[in-house]
């Protein structure tokens, strides 16, 4: 087991697999280990989205129209794999007041080079012909588009291993190996360097159940655990989890033809209430299931299901697709999006531990983020200058970890518990 | 209240008959018959085709749990044949649902 | 627009034999009891019976244990028209909940119910549902025949034995004319039996495993006379009837081509098989003109409500993932109680033993029945006994040999072995949740109740069973029937707070 590699990837959810895949293709020699199976976490309970339509201006909008090249590009060739659909997003304006904010955010993203258009309200009946009456009008995004993530991670995983990487499943993270020093060098031969002090030097690898394993890069891509396994190494980063439920409905003909959600989100983008909120996303399948997302709540990793959120989504979704009313759900699932208090992901080398890298916090972006996160980590561990300067996702941006922070372990018992439903 | 659905053979049954339609036909079954067992016993054992293979299905498990043999009932699409009891006048119609917008009332 | 709350000290999910026994072993207790069941009447699947609106005193032909039945619905309708058993048939229990509880007390339990069959469509907004509160669970939900998948076992004609069961005791006629029932374990006996005795031509009883194995279990068996006596009966109908037995013995193929076309069974290709389940080659023998497939692989427990509890959970001797209950059939779950198969399959005697014990210990605490000891030891000799069967009429571990890379495995998603093989040896995917994941095995409108056993089997790979993890995973259901969203909108009105629907959108 003491064999290193140049990268060690923590975490086989899409974040890990994409990481992996592109540092692998790039000639790396690549280790991934998970404490469960690949996509077990995050990427197995959410909806698969590639969003353009939803992001701020600034560092995740460039993070995103960078991702979607990477998409179509770079991975472009295994779109079948993961049932990539360029289906395209549709925000719905039902009020006066949300339809004119909505009429200011597309003039401002059409300046960002976001493609979009307006749709006036036989527009949006032509494009969704069972959108409510109530429906003024809207603005369609051709560049949305939806994948299977589960599918993404596993696929990912796979072409790694055949471009020479390793993965490891059932293999949990219970402590840093530090080398003595932090000018340390070489972390190859792992004889003297598995000391373990907390604040060591240099991070030279990990230690697992199933022995240690050495890396000159370890990349903790952990989603909503990367916070507790930071913490192992004496570093804060802040990821939290946010927990959103999605209800899946019998399978149907087509009747929900693009990712559809209302406006009226706009008018609150500030909201940092930790209480039940949700507003109507609705969107099919390949497989005929309709997904209604999704609650946003802040409650830990509180699994208890709640039939409020189950019935604020029948609610939202009805009003937007009445038809919904006389469908039947079949199943719903929740997961735990991880994000960060900046609402921006954590990308990069973390100069407190000089080893250690991390690639996590997306919140609800993160398999759409993953192509463009995998591959702009590929180049800055390979020593290149990345495609998109990620200084805006620095991990020090966070400080130092306060004292107070527990620092127990954090990957390896809870795992099964932790484990997501399977999604539509 | 609940099984008032459930009694309503007990009136419709005339001369022991319950007249109900499958896909428009007329259809003659037994009073307390199922509407798997209605059209199993009249030689129609498949009323539904799967949405990939299009592949034909009708009873399986018999007890409401495999969901294999779903039809529309009187407006009502993804009924279990196995459970709904037969009543007079009954629109019964195969195959898979076709629109759900469509299917909101005016017909009961 | 909400369901009306109906409350009571105890709520029983389920009408047969465990649930009637627990309802009416709670209420003679002196508790209140509200009993929720998916089907019209009582009495379960093993007691299903003619609609009494049609055939208001059934004769309990076809039956066992039907003067245990009549007992037990005597007590349960003199309770009823006491008082104390409020019974609300033709009702799911969609999602069942353990109340917050709100000064340390335990809060009890709730349940949101849904139309089993849907009203007429000018009135489908749920207007029987009802929503169960109650301080104690008992949760009877049965089960429902163990599947394994089969070349051709898609096609229409091919049931499940307990389907064909079914069919004839609901109905009073048969599905068809010319059976071939296959799998394996004690029940296949009475499924033939029941074919039999209401016309129907039974080609042959496929039984996987052999007599031989049940020698050494002999001295358990022999400690339940009743099942001896009803050995015997079913040898005499055999007999009578000469429906051949053949043990060692499987369906390797059902066919579809023939007199009734290639949209229907029209007959089976067999062949024996050694005690590993390994077929035989040169064994190979095909019945003709079968319009009836029938197959049974033991049972499986419906475990849905017990998992949505997080119910600590043990595999059975049968591979079958059940609850762990203590002697009072209590969960791990303070007051929440299972009785009947979630408890391991057993049978309807043993059902009711447990359901009694759960019912009195549900309604009462300490105060348990005198002759508790003896029946008890009742229990104990049937639980025997059920072990003994299963150990008997084991899934034939090359059972995974059986199939083709083409052949059906989820019947709803319409996911094949071979895609399962690939999901397996490619992607990782080793238990019924990566392969749910990877495949859509077990996503479709049955939720993995017909194929997770099968998938769970899979994904451990050739000759494998599969773990209690996986088990669960396959039997984990969150919604555990479908709900309208027409009915989850009218919830709990009291969220109409305009403001949800002005808050930032999940960007999930």
């Amino acid at each position: 087991m003491n064999q290193g590699s140049d990268v060690l990837v923590i975490g086989a959810g899409v974040i890990g697999a994409a990481t992996a895949y592109f540092a692998a293709r790039q000639g790396l020699s690549v280790t991934v280990i998970d404490k469960g199976l690949p996509a077990s976490g995050t990427s197995s309970a959410c909806e698969g989205n590639i969003l353009v339509s939803d992001k701020e201006l600034g560092p995740e909008l460039e993070l995103t129209r960078y991702s979607l090249g990477v998409w179509h590009q770079d991975l472009g060739e295994h779109k079948k794999l993961w049932e990539f659909e360029s289906k395209g997003g549709i925000i719905v304006a039902s009020r006066e007041s949300s339809l004119a904010s909505l009429n200011r955010v597309m003039a401002v993203q059409t300046g960002y080079g976001v493609a979009v258009e307006e749709l006036d309200q036989d527009a949006l009946r032509e494009a969704e012909p069972h959108i409510s009456r109530e429906a003024l009008g809207g603005a369609s995004y051709s560049e949305d588009c939806q994948v299977q993530p589960m599918l993404v991670a596993a696929h990912l995983v796979r072409l790694a291993t055949e471009a020479g990487a390793r993965f490891l499943a059932d293999t949990p993270v219970t402590g840093f190996l530090r080398s003595g020093s932090s000018s340390s060098g070489s972390s190859r031969s792992g004889s003297s360097s598995s000391g373990s002090a907390a604040n060591g030097g240099r991070v030279t690898g990990v230690k697992t159940p199933r022995g240690d394993f050495f890396a000159d890069a370890v990349v903790n891509c952990t989603g909503t655990w990367a916070g507790e396994l930071a913490a192992l190494a004496g570093v804060s980063v802040p990821v939290l989890p946010r927990r959103g439920f999605v209800m899946v409905t019998e399978p149907l003909p087509p009747m929900v033809h693009h990712k559809v959600y209302a406006a009226e989100y706009i008018d609150n983008v500030g909201s940092s209430d930790a209480g039940l909120q949700g507003s109507p996303v609705v969107e099919g399948t390949p497989s005929g299931t309709i997904l209604i997302g999704s609650t946003r709540e802040r409650v830990g990793f509180d699994r208890t299901v709640s039939t409020d959120a189950l019935s604020l989504l029948a609610r939202n979704s009805t009003a937007l697709f009445p038809f919904l009313k006389h469908v039947k759900a079949i199943r719903h699932y929740h997961g735990f999006r991880p994000y960060c208090p900046d609402h921006l992901p954590v990308i990069g080398h973390d100069e407190r531990a000089p080893g250690l890298w991390h690639a996590a916090g997306h919140e609800g972006a993160g398999i759409g983020l993953s192509a463009g996160t995998g591959k702009l980590l590929a180049q800055a561990l390979l020593g290149q200058t990345p495609d998109l300067d990620l200084s805006p996702f620095a991990p020090a941006r966070f400080g130092e970890l306060p004292a107070s922070e527990p620092a127990h372990h954090s990957t390896s018992p809870q795992s099964a518990e932790h484990r997501e439903e399977a999604t539509a | 209240m609940s099984t008032r659905a459930r009694g309503a053979a007990k009136t419709a049954a005339i001369g022991g008959v319950v007249r109900v339609s499958f896909d428009g036909r007329p259809l003659e079954a037994s009073p307390g018959q199922s509407v798997g067992a209605a059209l199993t016993s009249q030689g129609i054992t498949a009323w539904r085709a799967t949405r990939k293979g299009e592949r034909p299905r009708g009873l399986f498990c018999g007890i409401g749990v495999c969901f294999d043999c779903l039809l529309t009932v009187d407006g009502s699409a993804n009924q279990r044949a196995c459970l709904v009891e037969v009543r007079e006048g009954m629109e019964i119609e195969g195959s898979c649902r076709e629109d759900p917008s469509e299917e909101t009332g005016g017909r009961a | 627009m909400t369901p009306p709350i109906v409350s009571a000290d105890i709520a029983v999910v389920g009408a047969g034999p465990a649930g009637l026994a627990a309802a009416v072993a709670a209420a003679e207790s002196g508790a209140t009891v509200v009993l929720v069941d998916a089907g019209a009447q009582p009495g379960g699947q093993f007691w299903r019976h003619r609609p009494e609106t049609v055939v208001p005193v059934p004769d309990g032909q076809g039956h066992h244990g039907w003067k245990s039945y009549l007992d037990l619905r005597a007590r349960f309708d003199a309770a009823r028209h006491q008082g104390l058993i409020t019974y609300l048939p033709g009702l799911q229990v969609w999602m069942a909940q353990q109340n917050q509880p709100a000064q340390g007390d335990d809060a009890g339990f709730t349940l949101r119910t849904t139309p089993t069959v849907a009203e007429a469509a000018s009135d489908r907004s749920a207007a029987g549902a009802r929503t169960v509160v109650a301080r104690r669970l008992v949760l009877c939900t049965g089960g429902y025949d163990r599947q394994l998948p089969v070349p051709g076992w898609d096609l229409p004609g091919v049931m499940a034995a307990g389907g064909i069961q079914a069919f004839i005791k609901a109905n009073g006629i048969l599905p068809g004319k010319r059976f071939v029932i296959a799998g394996t374990g004690p029940f296949l006996l009475p499924v033939a039996a029941n074919i039999a005795e209401a016309g129907g031509k039974v080609l042959a009883v496929l039984e996987s495993s052999s007599p031989t194995t049940w020698l050494p279990h002999l001295r358990a068996a022999a400690g339940v006379p009743e099942k001896a006596l009803e050995g015997a009966e079913y040898a005499a109908v055999f007999a009578r009837h000469r429906i051949p037995y053949r043990t060692r013995s499987i369906v390797t193929e059902v066919l579809g081509s023939g007199s009734l076309g290639a949209d229907h069974a029209s007959g089976v290709r067999t062949a024996k098989v050694d005690a590993d389940g390994s077929v035989r080659p040169g064994t190979e023998r095909v019945y003709e003109d079968v319009d009836v497939v029938g197959f049974g692989w033991g049972f499986t427990p419906q475990m849905e409500l017990p998992l949505s509890f997080g119910v600590e959970t043990r595999l059975d001797t049968d591979g079958s993932l059940v609850g762990v209950v203590d002697e009072r059939q209590q969960s791990s779950v303070p007051g929440l109680y299972l009785a009947g198969e979630v408890t391991g399959v057993g049978g309807a005697t043993l059902a009711v033993l447990e359901g009694l014990a759960a019912g009195t210990a549900a309604a009462g605490g300490s105060a348990l029945p005198q002759k508790t000891a003896a029946s008890e030891k009742t229990t104990a000799r049937h639980r025997r006994f059920a072990e003994a069967m299963h150990r008997a009429h084991p899934v034939p571990p090359a059972w995974q040999d059986w199939l083709t890379p083409e052949t059906t495995v989820c019947r709803c998603e319409e996911v094949t072995a071979g895609e399962i093989t690939e999901a397996r040896e490619s992607l990782g995917a080793r238990d019924a949740r990566s392969l749910k994941s990877f495949t859509r095995a077990g996503m479709g409108w049955c939720q993995g109740r017909v194929c997770g056993f099968a998938s769970a089997c899979l994904g451990a790979g050739p000759g494998a069973s599969p773990t209690a993890e996986s088990l669960s995973s396959a039997a984990k259901r969150p919604l555990a029937a479908p709900v309208g969203i027409g009915e989850l909108a009218a919830l709990d009105a009291d969220y109409e707070d305009p403001t949800n629907s002005l808050l930032k959108g999940d960007r999930a």
